[in-house]
């Protein structure tokens, strides 16, 4: 075959135009939905690893694997796999029944067994589990029939939430044993709506509909879901027409695109919330600096301003979806009460009060910016914050071992609601994400990690915000809002807990 | 003789420089902020849960100790694992290595034939309103970095005239397709035009965001180096000769002032696998530099070193060739 330039001309045209064949066809309705999804998934094993941990990947997981309890949209506790659950025995056991006629992906019928399996390997410390010193609360784990019961080594409250939350997947035994950890990785395998068709890493996950589900059979057959990390190219993605949903963009582009024809939004408040740690070191000590540098703050303001509105401003550590939320609770924008306070400690506008206040840039939205609108509103009563930009992997870092400046902005998320998980263990001084190291309040919160009575332990919390609200110990800002933008023909439902699950996506 | 000589000089020095690059990078990466226990930590983890995790991960002994640990796997062919992937480092990394190779070789022959030809334009209409033209169009292309081309190139042919996806190697429903990670190699060598024109639609934005700075550059410097040539006797002789100005250009200029252009490129070739990182990240690309990212992201130490010792590798490697390539080119280096 003689090749000159026209036929290599040709062919290259012919070659580029099969390729661009299988754009997406705007008109025609969906076969296959597509997700432009904002992070990349490392592993498979939902209960292992510095994975498990990470809220945002817990959307993924959530489309494979069942936790042993499922969790409604609004954060609320629904049956799963666990279809009951409670204390017997004056709190001494847990008893568990487990659903009935539900299918692992490979076919093979889902049982007690793999319940107990599950809750025992969580357990144990050489399984990696990073939750394992809550799963390993529950010992003698056996299961009868489809009753599964344990023993109750040390009471925690808060286990049968931690059922819904990180690492609380159920995994197949026999699967797991037969394959080992690698085989797991290679082809997972759950009880979730979805079945892994095609995992390539950094790239896609490709899912088929499980028709067995026990929640009934998802609405799209198939999902492919893009891992596209940059949100300008997420936002390209939806815009092309090549994805049909993404999420976690700028507010700005979320208002520009959402009513272009052909494309929609829905934006709703999640569990993150965005606070200003307080380190009880330094100025810090003083509670007229730190009530002050709480009232100087327009929470509101910084909202509208910097977030386009989406945002609710908040005064404890809870958001409205949370258990413990009391919102009695407030600490009302007051800059001349603020200047008062300050006045008291000997400072003024002439004469601030300085300290540094470190925080991300990038890392979440505007976050360099509200920190930039906190440090001006406070330098108009007489604070003076120097900013040190970090990553956020040093505030890990810094936090795990005490050492954050004075000021430390922070996103908290607690998809499960609790107050242990949000003031719990963001303010208890003996706990790495604490910096906050107060006797009088590690006192208040101590008796209340093992409290038996569901009304006292969250009216105790309750007691605690307040206590945390009046003495300034820490400075809550607002609550997030999840921009996702999607194809008008998509109906989304979001999920509280920030999770993008596409089992709660159906045609418009 | 000197050839032999100068091989072996470069092969002791390569050896030498990913020595050092191993060790400052095992160094530097330990010293700079971020702890990768501290961001797996979970909510209510004591001090117990700290010490365990810690030594888990090998982390509780000594940077000497640990670099001994590791360098000794390296050796016998074990980068470690993965603490995020939980997979074999090396197998993570050279699984990633020819999705980068093929983005970059590709992006590598879109500027040389682009640079090539502007040079070979403005060289044969010099002085003319289109050497003006060449020249305007290098200076665009060397004044917008790659990762800039990207986001127009997203904008302009994803989502204005959206002709070509704009994120990932290939669609997803086609990657079952291949038995290796070298796509682009595996479709034309399988003579599979489907799969060659889905790969090629999937890597043309990106491969020409990598590749329009250094087409300028390339355009540049060979455009000056066939200006320079063009005044040379052999050249004056050919063209008494009555050859065709294009031929005297192509033919007797060419392979004179393509030298200095060679060693650039093979140099520039190097920056052009490093720019990957940028670009693999804004279109989704599985590469090696994606996947750089999402390591330093998460601390993922293990991963960090074996792939900065893979780059290092490469860069070296290219290097090497490059150099040898030149004296095997050059005569008076040839025979000394």
């Amino acid at each position: 075959m003689h090749i000159n330039r026209r036929s290599l001309l040709k062919l290259s045209a012919a070659t580029l135009a099969a390729g661009t064949a299988g754009l997406p066809a705007v008109a025609q309705g969906i076969d296959e939905l597509v997700i432009a999804y904002n992070v990349t998934l490392p592993s498979w094993d939902p209960t292992v690893g510095p994975s498990a941990v990470n809220p945002t990947l817990q959307g993924l997981y959530l489309s494979v694997f069942d936790r042993f309890i499922d969790q409604n949209p609004d954060l609320t506790p629904a049956p799963g796999l666990l279809t009951e659950w409670g204390w017997t025995d004056n709190n001494t056991k847990v008893r568990m029944v487990v659903r009935e006629g539900v299918s692992w992906h490979d076919g093979s019928p889902f049982t007690a067994e793999d319940v107990a399996w599950s809750l025992d390997r969580a357990g144990r410390d050489a399984t990696g589990n990073p939750i394992q010193f809550i799963w390993s609360t529950l010992t003698n784990i056996r299961a009868e029939g489809n009753v599964v019961t344990a023993d109750v080594a040390r009471f925690e409250p808060t286990i049968f939430k931690w059922m819904y939350f990180l690492t609380g997947y159920v995994l197949p035994k026999a699967y797991y044993e037969k394959v080992g950890p690698e085989g797991f990785e290679a082809a997972p395998v759950g009880t979730g709506p979805y079945m892994v068709e095609a995992y390539e890493r950094n790239a896609f996950v490709r899912l088929k509909a499980n028709a067995n589900y026990w929640g009934g059979k998802p609405a799209f057959d198939r999902v492919t879901i893009k891992f596209v990390t940059d949100a300008a190219s997420r936002v390209a993605e939806v815009e092309s027409g090549n994805s049909h949903v993404t999420l976690e963009m700028p507010y700005e582009e979320f208002d520009r695109l959402k009513g272009r024809a052909g494309l929609a939004g829905t934006a709703a408040p999640v569990s993150d919330i965005a606070m200003i740690f307080f380190n009880d070191i330094g100025p810090m000590l003083d509670p007229n600096v730190r009530k002050a540098a709480v009232m100087a703050v327009d929470k509101r303001a910084i909202v509208d301003r910097l977030l386009s509105g989406y945002g609710v401003p908040i005064d404890t550590l809870q958001t409205p979806e949370y258990v413990a939320f009391d919102p009695t609770i407030t600490t009302p924008y007051d800059p001349e009460g603020a200047k008062a306070l300050l006045a008291a400690s000997g400072y003024s506008t002439a004469n601030p009060v300085r300290f540094t206040i470190q925080t991300t840039r990038g890392f979440k939205p505007k976050d360099y910016e509200i920190i930039q609108a906190i440090v001006g509103l406070w330098r108009r009563v007489g604070i003076e914050a120097e900013i040190e930009v970090y990553e956020i992997a040093k505030h890990f870092e810094l936090r795990a071992a005490d050492q954050l400046a004075p000021a430390a902005f922070y996103n908290w998320g607690n998809s499960v609601g609790d107050p242990t998980t949000s003031t719990g263990f963001a303010m208890f001084g003996p706990s790495p994400h604490s910096v906050w190291d107060g006797a009088d309040l590690i006192e208040k919160i101590a008796p209340l990690w093992g409290e038996a009575d569901e009304a006292k332990r969250i009216a105790g919390w309750k007691d605690v915000d307040r206590y945390i609200a009046e003495h300034a110990l820490v400075l809550p800002l607002f609550q997030y809002v999840q921009p996702i933008l999607h194809d008008a023909r998509v109906k989304v439902v979001p999920h509280a807990s920030g999770a993008l699950l596409p089992h709660l996506m159906s045609p418009a | 003789m000197m050839f032999a000589r100068r091989l072996a000089f470069r092969l002791a020095t390569t050896a030498v420089t990913l020595v050092g690059v191993a060790v400052i990078v095992f160094v530097v990466i330990r010293v700079v902020p971020g702890n990768p226990i501290a961001m797996m930590l979970p909510p209510g983890a004591t001090e117990a849960d700290i010490a365990r995790l810690r030594a888990l991960y090998g982390f509780d002994r000594s940077i000497a100790e640990q670099f001994l640990i590791w360098a000794g796997g390296v050796l016998q062919g074990d980068f470690g694992t993965s603490i995020t992937a939980r997979r074999p480092v090396l197998e993570l990394v050279l699984g990633r290595l020819p999705a980068t190779l093929e983005l970059a070789t590709l992006a590598l022959c879109i500027a040389v034939v682009l640079g090539g030809s502007l040079a070979l334009a403005g060289a044969r209409w010099r002085e003319t309103r289109t050497e003006a033209a060449v020249d305007v169009t290098n200076g665009i292309g060397l004044s917008v970095p790659d990762f800039l081309w990207g986001l127009i190139l997203i904008l302009l042919f994803g989502v204005v005239w959206p002709l070509f996806p704009i994120s990932g190697r290939i669609a997803p429903a086609l990657a079952r397709e291949f038995a290796t990670n070298f796509y682009l190699a595996e479709a034309i060598l399988r003579l599979r035009l489907d799969l060659l024109g889905a790969l090629l639609a999937h890597m043309l934005l990106p491969a020409l965001a990598l590749a329009l700075p250094l087409a300028a550059i390339i355009a540049q410097l060979l455009k000056q180096s066939l200006k320079e040539t063009m005044h040379l006797d052999y050249v004056t002789l050919a063209r008494t000769k009555g050859f065709a100005e294009g031929r005297v250009i192509r033919a007797e200029a060419l392979p004179n002032a393509v030298l200095p252009t060679l060693t650039l490129v093979g140099v520039q070739f190097t920056f052009l696998i490093g720019g990957t990182v940028i670009i693999e990240r804004l279109f989704s690309y599985e590469g090696l530099g994606n996947l750089a990212i999402d390591a330093v992201i998460n601390r993922d130490l293990p991963l960090i070193q074996g792939i900065v010792i893979v780059f290092a590798g490469l860069f070296t490697l290219i290097n090497l060739g490059v150099d040898m390539l030149y004296a095997a080119l050059n005569p008076r280096l040839r025979r000394g």
